[in-house]
């Protein structure tokens, strides 16, 4: 399966007669795995490089040009027991790898310079109370000047760009205290270095600028992380496509080559890799992940399909298209749109602590100049303390109170199968207290599944299952999948459309729609009890049965559900699916507030309504559908399985069959936002004892540097106590 | 106190060849794989492909 797709799409040529191809793996989880990979795949000649990286899970691999098909590498990979697929990085993977590398290299050159001043600080502190000649102290303060001013203007450009355009927008940010508070502590420095006087904080400002640095990568690679990972599910799913290369000749190509104007060919059973029109053929096609419903769907020429269908019955020709004419997309988008530019009017809890922060500190340096001139203080001597309060006020703290606590707890969610999309994620979904769920693939898993396997002989279901191996249509594969038989029937003809059929000990054998069976009779009892299921009938000889073949909750769907009821958590299923089928879910999970066949348009509306009475919601859904109202709710998850349009705009990404992660996700958000809190107070408890001592005029860089990272260390201790493991 | 002169720039220097290592290493993408560069560290024996980096 895997041979025959064509890699040209992701060799890449290194200029110097290699090809170089990442490959993601599956299963890598050891030194071991790496060792192994790297020793065999290196071992066959012309490879020029094979190189594990164990963080990402991914294999870079270089080779002579044409030495060999790349399709080996994967085989071999096969051997050894991993699974490899291409991958390709996509846009928002590089941005925030080069982000991430970028925040690390004024990192290293910031914490160069603050260890390089403090062999020059330390002499001047001990030097202050003993025997140090002003002007050996004055060479020492120059000394630091050449060191800081350059590494200070190179590692707080972050800072300085960020203030400045928060600034220019007519607002404040964190950064525009810590923008002011760098400027000023380094320029009264200069000043007081050129005025020979005892006093310079040139050791204080590169410090600042290190440990905000270490919060901001912190931060980001937190995201890179993420980004990585979610960059390998893409790969795992291995999405391909068979594209027609001329007319009549066809090639499995992976999905990311596809372009528009492309025409693809969808067979049963096929999961459609794109989005486009129907150009030719009629097929029976299960949408359940665009529109939630689970009934399928006709699709004929003209017709818009979308990635994420399932093709049921019938072969279709799809040109592939990047703006679709479909009506569903393009509303889709349009709300999409809408709901972002409300949700980027969030605060994060950081600007709105900076918010009131600013001004405080501000202010009281005014007053403290203020102050000290009218207690009739000289002009210099005022501003100076007054500059010592902002250097001693500057946010330190504050500017790593959050990232570390958001760094801790991200690595925590990651454990329970969380993958955060965005940095304040943690913080709106600590904040909810009400979850509304989709039905389908979300609360249901995204494969069909035979419901009333019991009710029927277990060599009956094998028979069933051996026949089902020579169909294609996905109720069928269900029927195979769940009787768990490899060995198909000999001699079966398909029926297209109606089901496979041919003989078994000297009696005709039948699969397939319940009149091709003659099961009709039985396939109307099941239905009338469970509306939803799609009914699959087998017949051998006289006998015959009836498959309800269904999606299936997921198996902690109910527990979940408890428990977020336990935790008070209100929770509501809105679903795009039928009445009937809703209904009954919601009686399962002992779910009280539904809705069913909502648009999403309608989704939109009724989060809008839960927001205006007050409610802060956590959304859960997988399909297109869901796209507009993932983005409009407060906080919002989807599964891994959702499409892609999803799974973008979700604050966060669970994996796994089990719902728990929800539950987890809002545990662990709780509690880091607890810790959030914590620490944003113990940076004002650090204020309300350091502001007095700034204010009389007593601190000396020393003090400073001390408070600054005494402070820091703190919040960093409390952060981690977001690992702790809560019990799930 | 001439000593000075000639230790501070030599002080200097050192901070600015471990600032030097440190952007190399950077650049190299030794930062790239903090996981697998702890393991390799005390891997018995080196893979053969080690001559040439991913990046």
């Amino acid at each position: 399966m895997q041979a025959d797709i064509d890699f040209s799409h992701y060799l890449k040529d290194t200029g110097s007669g290699l090809v170089h191809l990442d490959l993601a793996v599956e299963g890598i989880s050891c030194a071991g795995c790496m060792a192994k990979i790297e020793r065999n795949l290196a071992s066959i000649p012309d490879v020029a490089s094979a190189r594990v990286n164990l963080t990402d899970s991914r294999l870079a691999l270089e080779w002579k040009a044409g030495a060999f098909d790349p399709a080996m590498f994967v085989s071999r990979l096969a051997d050894l027991g991993y699974k490899a697929y291409p991958f390709e990085r996509d846009n928002a993977e590089t941005l925030e790898a080069q982000r991430a590398q970028g925040l690390l290299r004024r990192l290293g050159v910031a914490a160069f310079a603050a260890m390089n001043v403090m062999m020059l600080s330390v002499p001047v502190w001990s030097g202050n109370v003993s025997d140090m000649l002003p002007e050996q102290r004055d060479f020492f303060h120059w000394l630091s000047a050449l060191i800081v001013l350059p590494a200070a203007a190179y590692s707080a450009q972050p800072f300085f760009s960020s203030a400045l355009s928060a600034l220019r927008a007519r607002g404040v940010n964190m950064d525009v205290p810590i923008s002011i508070g760098i400027v000023l502590a380094l320029a009264t420095s200069v000043i007081e270095t050129v005025n020979h006087t005892e006093h310079a904080y040139f050791d204080a400002a590169i410090m600042l600028i290190a440990f905000l640095l270490a919060g901001r990568f912190l931060d980001q690679n937190m995201r890179r992380r993420t980004r990585a990972f979610a960059g390998n599910l893409a790969a795992l799913k291995a999405e391909t496509a068979t594209k027609f290369v001329s007319p009549t000749e066809i090639k499995t190509v992976p999905a990311a080559a596809i372009r528009p104007g492309d025409i693809v060919l969808l067979r049963p059973g096929e999961r459609c890799a794109v989005d486009g029109n129907v150009i030719e053929g009629r097929s029976e096609i299960d949408q359940s992940l665009i529109t939630g419903e689970t009934l399928p769907a006709m699709a004929a020429p003209g017709s818009a399909v979308f990635a994420g269908t399932v093709i049921r019955s019938g072969t279709l020709r799809v040109r592939a298209s990047a703006a679709s004419g479909g009506t569903l997309l393009d509303e889709i988008s349009r709300l999409l749109d809408h709901a972002l530019q409300a949700r980027s009017r969030y605060l994060r809890l950081a600007e709105r602590a900076s918010r009131l922060y600013a001004p405080v500190v501000h202010a009281t340096a005014l007053l403290t100049m203020i102050g000290w001139l009218a207690y009739g203080a000289s002009f210099h001597d005022s501003i100076v303390t007054a500059i010592a309060v902002l250097i001693i006020t500057c946010p330190c703290a504050l500017g790593l109170a959050i990232p570390a606590v958001q760094t801790v707890a991200s690595g925590a969610l990651f454990g329970s199968g969380v993958l955060l999309n965005a940095g304040d994620a943690i913080e709106r979904i600590a904040e909810i207290d009400r979850v509304i769920f989709d039905k389908t693939g979300t609360l249901t898993l995204p494969e069909l599944d035979v419901a009333n396997l019991a009710e029927i002989p277990h060599d009956v279901v094998k028979l069933a299952g051996r026949l089902a191996l020579s169909s294609r249509h996905p109720v069928a594969a269900a029927v195979a999948r769940r009787a768990g038989v490899a060995s198909p029937l000999p001699d079966i003809q398909e029926e297209p459309g109606q089901g496979v059929h041919g003989f078994h000990e000297g009696r005709p054998i039948r699969l397939g729609r319940p009149s091709f069976c003659g099961a009709g009779d039985l396939a109307n009892g099941i239905l009338c009890r469970d509306p939803e299921a799609s009914i699959v009938a087998f017949s051998h000889g006289e006998s015959k049965y009836a498959f309800a073949v269904r999606q299936r909750l997921r198996p902690d769907a109910a527990e979940v559900v408890a428990g977020l009821a336990r935790m008070g958590i209100a929770v509501e299923i809105v679903s795009g699916d039928r009445e009937p089928a809703v209904r009954l879910t919601a009686e399962v999970l002992g779910v009280h507030e539904w809705r069913a066949e909502v648009s999403p348009v309608d989704k939109i509306a009724r989060i809008d309504e839960l927001a205006r009475q007050g409610c802060k919601l956590l959304m859960v859904g997988d399909g297109l559908n869901d796209a507009p109202a993932l983005a409009a709710a407060h906080a919002s998850m989807s599964p891994v399985t959702a499409t892609h349009m999803s799974q973008a705009v979700a604050d966060a990404v669970f994996v796994g069959e089990r719902l728990a992660p929800v539950l987890a996700a809002v545990k662990v958000s709780r509690k880091a936002l607890r810790l959030m809190r914590q620490n944003l107070w113990l940076a004002v408890v650090y204020n309300v004892l350091a502001v007095p001592i700034a204010i009389a005029g007593l601190v000396t860089p020393l003090i400073a540097a001390a408070a600054m990272s005494g402070s820091s260390v703190i919040v960093m201790l409390n952060a981690l106590r977001a690992r702790a493991r809560e019990a799930i | 106190m001439e000593v000075l002169v000639f230790l501070v720039p030599l002080a200097l220097a050192l901070g600015f060849v471990g600032l030097l290592g440190f952007l190399w290493s950077l650049k190299s993408g030794q930062y790239d794989d903090l996981d697998g560069a702890a393991w390799r560290a005390i891997a018995d024996d080196q893979p053969v492909s080690d001559h040439g980096r991913s990046k």
